[in-house]
């Protein structure tokens, strides 16, 4: 296959329009000892159709799950059906970023929207068109802080994903930033007499995510002002975002930043992306954030439109002295976290409902294991940690069964003396939770 | 048009949720009301209303399957529809990114081949798919070549760019706490060999070129270029967005690069989705192997698995592997055109630039006059002294004629730049029809200046106030309803 319309007679007349004898011609500026004299080493290519069959039998080659028990930063949710029809619209996806306005206000107006609904979920004034992902969102939120305060420490919850803390620790050592962690209790919340002690005056930031990774709901008040008493910022993060249907939103408990993933609006798991950077703040930090905005304006006529706004804070603009250097983002995700948002609507409170009770279900049916217990006693999402005999064990039988099992804990906690992490949402039906406790008891 | 908030009805509802088959404890006793929200404000629409608001924006809407979309260093070719079918399977789409590595040993496979297919195709030893766009593999190179100098004991404080560069390039070497110092271009459009010799110091860590560059030009001197970085002990950098001229014709590891960044959403034909998901493979050469991000996808026997045994790495960028999703087109896509059709792409990529710049030179400047690769840029310079009409009036007659506008204003080296980059997917009736216009437009700008200058007159909206839009920030709909 290739994708090249031309017939070897139309690209005679071009090369004659160009004045030149063949197309090597074309590449005359390339040194000649750097040409290539023959053909890449790649298999092969394929037709459609062995493309089709070809990839099938990769996909054939994964083995996909009977139910998952995993969260840990990606959840398995129903997408309605209108989902993948709007952003199958080709409208959407052959698009490029919106910099021409008059032929973009469909996906503008969709941002706007999308932005409406994220301020509104996490009681914040801002939220950009998306991320990479919800870490580097946390880790942009970081940066941001320091650079604001001119402060070069930053303090991460103990009960942060890992993953999100490695890449903050990334962003950080580029930066020359030093990262300390906060230890959480007995309940799986962060230690508040801990995070006192830590703090000072060249902390940025303090980082935390609630539901947190133990799927632990974090009171995010207290560690707020906590931190605002020493001049530092909160950023706050969330694990699964539809937790925003029922829980109170972390702008409203004081947080100056929000972050987290939003692949659960509507993006499938994709093992493991494309996901959504959420980032939303105070109105504070409406000409600091990363990313693109989408502001409301009017036209030569006084019609309502809208354009990409601020960008003097973008990489295009202002370069090095940009705040942060992100160009194509996650666009067509966050198109999707819209179109879920507005097919659920109010709907969200009782979808998130229905992941705590499952979640609680599960948790309890496993308690009542000999040698099971929960980690911690803290209240809790759609996921909750068990201590439990032998966690690779329990994972083994799950898997023979067809199940995605639970997180391991002990390779990132170790302190915690093995554990594990399991995950519960509405795709999770009860006699596959039922079967899962019988295959473990 | 109206806002999906203003279409809301209380008590409508499109989605709903199954029935619990568990015991539904109140929320309040199981979490605690002070941990509890009291409103849930989110528009109330029925399935009808969504679908219908949401194809109407749509339709306001312009993408390359709507129309010629000639955005230079965009690379906005047509992607095919195979990819995004492959793409969909839900033995690629449905797994958890914690499945065990019994169950995606599919994914680990593909993962692994395309890593190796862009090594082949770069001329590097091997790539990290972690990053999530371009940009974000250029911090990544820069964090590479912080962490090579940082082994070696060095310090050093800055990294050259040319001033032709992209805005990313400076932005990702001021994220990684380095200092940007800008390297002239020369009356060619090249990189002036003499004050990067001068700027070429030991505290400097590298330079980060763009081949070729945002003039649409080959830098011609490339082995004295890296001659002169190497011998001072600094590393080549290769923005690899302009890569689409290149493939299957050079490779960059051959020229003397020792890192590179692919856009796979480019070159490797992953539809751009209104600004992302793209993918930002970074590959490097042996030396710096080590450094690449974790966790890496190891082979042994027949069998793939993830590994983070690196101790010198630099870490993570990103959560879990990146933008699967994408690499299953661009592996698909590589699958598809093999080696011929990698360098049919650059043949026909540069030729229907060359194409252009012919079609198009006696109507509109050349910024270089020079054989191009993949873009040519052009000024509108000459339109602007004698009628006073700007470029940006230019892009949006182009409006009305039913074409996305190029890239204008950019490289900033260029006054009132217009950047063509057609790539090899548009056909000669394409190519005619768009210059056939844009000549049109520039009859219009002698003749009838006004017009050009009031354009656009047949989108949904008129020229937008952007200065209000920053004076004024409206960046969210604040107007209360249903609470």
């Amino acid at each position: 296959m290739d994708y090249v319309p031309h017939t070897p007679g139309e690209q005679k007349e071009m090369l004659k329009v160009i004045g030149v004898g063949d197309l090597e011609d074309l590449f005359a500026d390339i040194p000649a000892k750097y040409r290539l004299g023959g053909l890449l080493n790649l298999p092969p290519p394929l037709s459609e159709q062995e493309i089709w069959e070809h990839m099938g039998r990769l996909a054939a080659r994964n083995r996909l799950p009977g139910a998952t028990l995993t969260g840990a930063g990606a959840y398995h949710h129903y997408i309605p059906a209108v989902v993948s029809h709007v952003v199958g619209r080709s409208e959407f996806y052959t698009a490029y970023t919106p910099y021409q306005a008059e032929i973009s206000q469909g996906i503008l107006q969709a941002i706007y929207e999308y932005q409406t609904m994220i301020t509104r979920l996490t009681g914040t004034q801002v939220a950009n068109a998306s991320m990479y992902d919800g870490a580097t969102a946390m880790a942009e939120a970081a940066v941001l802080s320091a650079k604001s305060l001119g402060r070069s420490r930053l303090l991460v919850g103990r009960s942060v994903h890992p993953e999100y803390r490695k890449v903050v620790g990334t962003y950080a050592w580029a930066n020359g930033y030093a990262c300390e962690e906060i230890p959480f209790g007995a309940t799986g919340r962060l230690e508040q007499a801990a995070l006192r002690e830590l703090l000072d005056d060249k902390t940025a930031a303090v980082l935390v995510q609630s539901p947190n990774f133990f799927g632990v709901i974090e009171d995010i008040g207290p560690l707020a002002d906590l931190a605002h008493s020493r001049g530092a910022l909160l950023v706050a993060g969330f694990t699964d975002p539809t937790s925003l249907g029922i829980l109170k939103a972390p702008g409203d408990s004081g947080a100056d930043f929000v972050v987290g993933e939003g692949q659960s609006f509507g993006n499938p798991m994709n093992y493991g992306g494309p996901y959504l950077g959420i980032l939303a703040s105070t109105e504070a930090f409406m000409r600091k954030i990363p990313g693109r905005l989408v502001g409301a304006t009017v036209d030569r006529e006084g019609r309502r439109g809208y354009v990409l706004t601020l960008q003097t804070r973008e990489q295009h603009i202002r370069r090095e002295k940009a705040t942060s250097n992100i160009c194509s983002n996650e666009a067509l995700c966050m198109l999707a976290a819209a179109v879920y948002l507005a097919c659920l609507g109010k709907n969200l409170k009782r979808l998130a409902a229905l992941n705590v009770w499952k979640a609680n279900y599960l948790k309890e049916a496993l308690s009542a294991l000999p040698g099971w217990r929960p980690l911690f006693t803290g209240p809790v999402y759609n996921e909750f940690a068990m201590s439990c005999p032998d966690a690779g064990a329990a994972n083994r039988r799950l898997e023979k069964a067809g199940f995605t099992g639970g997180y391991d804990l002990s390779k990132d906690y170790p302190e915690l003396g093995g554990g594990i992490l399991f995950c519960a949402t509405e795709m999770l039906r009860r006699e596959d939770m039922d079967k899962a406790v019988s295959l473990l008891k | 048009m109206e806002l999906i908030f203003e279409k809301s009805r209380p008590g409508r509802a499109a989605g709903t949720v199954p029935a619990s088959d568990v015991p539904e404890t109140a929320l309040e006793r199981l979490i605690g009301p002070e941990l509890l929200r009291d409103t849930l404000n989110l528009p109330e629409l029925a399935e009808v209303d969504i679908v219908r608001h949401y194809t109407r924006l749509s339709r306001r809407n312009f993408g390359v399957d709507v129309g010629f979309y000639p955005l230079g260093s965009c690379t906005m070719k047509y992607n095919p529809k195979i990819n995004e079918r492959v793409a969909g399977l839900d033995g690629f789409t449905a797994l958890h990114p914690y499945a065990p590595e019994a169950f995606v040993q599919g994914n680990l496979q593909l993962l692994y081949e395309l890593a190796g297919y862009l090594s082949e195709i770069c001329g590097m030893a091997d790539f990290t798919l972690q990053p999530a766009a371009g940009a974000h593999g250029e911090l990544t190179g820069v964090m590479i070549i912080k962490k090579h100098f940082e082994r070696k004991g060095q310090r050093r404080s800055t990294i050259l760019i040319p001033d032709t560069a992209h805005g990313t390039n400076p932005a990702s070497v001021a994220l990684c706490g380095f200092q940007v110092a800008t390297v002239r271009s020369d009356a060619e459009g090249g990189v002036d060999v003499g004050h990067l010799r001068e700027l070429m110091t030991k505290d400097v860590a590298g330079l980060m070129l763009t081949n070729p560059n945002t003039l649409g030009l080959f830098e011609r001197n490339i082995e004295e270029v890296a001659h002169i970085v190497h011998r001072k002990g600094g590393l080549l950098y290769c923005d690899g967005a302009n890569a689409n001229a290149l493939v299957g014709v050079t490779r960059p590891g051959d020229l003397g690069f020792d890192i590179i960044q692919l856009n796979l959403h480019k070159t490797f034909s992953t539809p751009h989705g209104c600004g992302g998901p793209g993918s930002g493979p970074v590959g490097v050469k042996r030396h710096l192997v080590p450094f690449l991000p974790v966790p890496r996808v190891v082979k042994r026997g027949r069998r793939y698995r993830w590994s983070e045994d690196f101790p010198h790495s630099i870490g993570r960028v990103r959560s879990f592997y990146g933008n699967f999703n994408v690499m299953v087109k661009a592996y698909a896509y590589i699958r598809s055109i093999g080696a011929a059709g990698m360098r049919r792409v650059s043949e026909n990529a540069v030729l229907n630039a060359n194409y252009i710049k012919e079609r198009l030179r006696g109507h509109y400047q050349l910024a270089y006059d020079r054989t191009c690769m993949h873009e040519c840029v052009f000024t509108g310079e000459k339109q602007l002294r004698e009628s006073g009409v700007h470029t940006t009036d230019i892009a949006k007659r182009l409006l009305d004629y039913g074409y996305h506008p190029p890239t204008i204003y950019f490289p900033l080296i260029v006054r009132e730049a217009i950047m063509i980059e057609p790539t090899e997917t548009e056909s000669k009736e394409t190519l005619d029809e768009f210059c056939e216009a844009m000549i049109s437009i520039a009859r219009e700008a002698r003749e009838n200046p006004d017009l050009v200058r009031s354009a656009p007159l047949t989108t949904p909206v008129r020229r937008l106030d952007d200065v209000l839009a920053a004076r004024k920030p409206d960046v969210c709909w604040t107007v209360c309803q249903g609470e």
